[in-house]
């Protein structure tokens, strides 16, 4: 097979985080246009340099770019769902590898606590007129099949929360930081039974900024770049109006059969993994799919911290993910994720992390190898 | 009474399927040359990509392929519901949809068990199909 002409062919070399909570005082453009402030210093660049923009869940690009004094070659903005985030990224790589544009900035705003998002109650929604809506209420329905598939249980779930809250105890980002145990997970409210408040991830405001450019430019900057060595992804848009009644599993088993190929980098080799945390059951249909463990045996696979730094083979979501740090769809994962690559997670360090996967199951699921 | 929860959007697609449910028949289209069903309601059939489908009235039995119980209130309308259960079921034609499980109590529901539709008024143009256990 051919190498994948991307890998190893863009890199991030710059991130810029906010705080995460509640900004009343703020907006998604106030926090984007700080986020970016950090990732253009971070890089060592000037804002001059930005020839390419794109902008998530900020409501127009045009008018992000008059605030910021970005005129680009290559600009969109993509959807606010967090799938988007890692089509962000392959859109990126994309511009960067044909000339499009020299350094991309990635910027995303979230405003959802102060305006206080809500993730459901939508009146004119496919399933409203029954009372069923939000992405909670989705996962729940299909994980509830899943245990009585494969007999998974609640209990399983809990290991996942547990473990990202120990790293967000870690963490001092983190806005969830107390560290609970399984039976307080077992003990916290239904919000849609199965799923229990400690299965969904925190709502809050934020902003993330990413900053990519060529390998080759990425050299003469500040940070060690950070390489994106493989990304591919599979849509599952046959039953788009359902809770996806496979969990995704085929399209990210197709994924696990191109992404270590694409990268060049086999799963052995990996360090630590990120993966999209809206909610709990999402980390068990990635393992799954993923082909960490067979279909159906998450549970088993997540018991006695798998997942956990310093205790397990699969460190994974460091910073605490949407579970524990805050919910940024994505962009907060990858962040984190080049900080590992580059050794700056001082408490929550993966000893010499050498290359971190992304894995991010939804009706778009995709995956990402970054490595140093 | 008003009916205060949210009602389904009827566009063109869908008319048809709203007018059979005042007559308390469910029908779902089916492509006619692969015979398959699909649903939510389309413009065209996803295995031919053109218009070549029909209305076919079906047996109104499913399976619950699998539930929830929302504890939260999403929508004010459905204050007094909390905690309802909402169902994904699998009719015996094939295409899933989502409902509400009346007449029945969260004990008495079991994964795979048959249902089968009911039908009750909510405005005048609008007949809810919702499913029940088969006693």
């Amino acid at each position: 097979m051919a190498d994948w002409p991307l890998r190893d062919k863009t890199c991030v070399v710059g991130v810029g985080t906010t705080p995460y909570g509640a900004f009343p005082d703020s907006d998604t453009y106030g926090l984007g246009a700080d986020a970016l402030a950090t990732a253009v210093a971070d890089a060592g660049l000037s804002w001059g340099d930005l020839d390419g923009l794109i902008v998530c869940r900020i409501p127009s690009y045009q008018r992000f770019a008059e605030i910021a004094r970005i005129n680009p070659q290559f600009c969109t903005s993509v959807e606010s769902a967090g799938r988007f985030s890692s089509v962000g990224l392959g859109l990126a790589a994309q511009a960067l590898a044909s000339g499009a544009a020299k350094y991309v900035a990635l910027v995303y705003g979230n405003n959802g606590r102060t305006s206080k998002a809500k993730y459901g109650g939508g009146e004119t929604t496919q399933w409203a007129p029954w009372g069923f809506t939000s992405p909670g209420a989705i996962h729940s329905m299909m994980w509830q099949r899943h245990m009585h598939e494969f007999g998974t249980t609640s209990e399983d779930l809990a290991h996942v929360s547990v473990a990202f809250r120990k790293h967000a105890s870690l963490n001092p980002n983190a806005v969830r930081r107390e560290p609970f145990s399984i039976e307080d997970h077992q003990k916290s409210r239904f919000v849609c039974e199965p799923l229990r408040l400690l299965d969904y991830c925190q709502i809050n405001d934020g902003a993330v900024a990413w900053i990519m450019t060529t390998a080759e430019r990425a050299q003469d900057l500040r940070q060690k770049p950070v390489y994106l060595s493989g990304y591919t992804r599979q849509d599952s848009f046959t039953t788009a109006s359902l809770p996806a009644p496979d969990y995704w599993y085929p399209a990210l088993q197709k994924i696990s059969h191109e992404i270590y190929d694409r990268a060049g980098i086999k799963r052995e080799d990996l360090s630590g993994l990120s993966i999209y945390d809206n909610f709990s059951p999402t980390v068990m249909f990635s393992l799954e799919g993923m082909g960490f463990c067979k279909q159906g045996e998450s549970g088993d696979f997540v018991k006695h911290g798998t997942l956990e730094l310093g205790r397990g083979r699969w460190p994974t979501n460091t910073s605490g993910g949407h579970l524990s740090e805050s919910y940024m769809q994505g962009w907060g994962l990858i962040a984190e994720t080049v900080k590992q690559l580059r050794g700056e997670c001082a408490e929550r360090q993966i000893p010499d992390c050498k290359a971190i996967q992304y894995i991010c199951a939804t009706n778009i699921s995709a995956s990402a190898i970054f490595r140093n | 009474m008003t009916y205060t929860k949210p009602l389904p959007v009827v566009d063109v697609w869908s008319r048809p399927f709203w007018e059979a449910c005042k007559q308390n028949k469910l029908v779902i289209q089916r492509c006619n040359q692969s015979g398959e069903y699909f649903y939510p309601c389309s413009p065209i059939s996803p295995v031919t990509r053109t218009h070549d489908w029909s209305w076919v009235e079906v047996s109104g039995r499913g399976k619950i392929f699998s539930f929830v119980v929302m504890h939260q209130l999403y929508f004010k309308s459905f204050t007094d519901d909390i905690p309802y259960l909402i169902a994904q079921i699998q009719l015996e034609e094939g295409p899933m949809l989502i409902t509400n499980l009346v007449g029945m109590t969260r004990e008495e529901v079991k994964m795979d068990m048959p249902v089968q539709v009911v039908f009750t008024e909510a405005t005048d143009e609008i007949t809810m199909p919702q499913f029940t256990m088969i006693r």
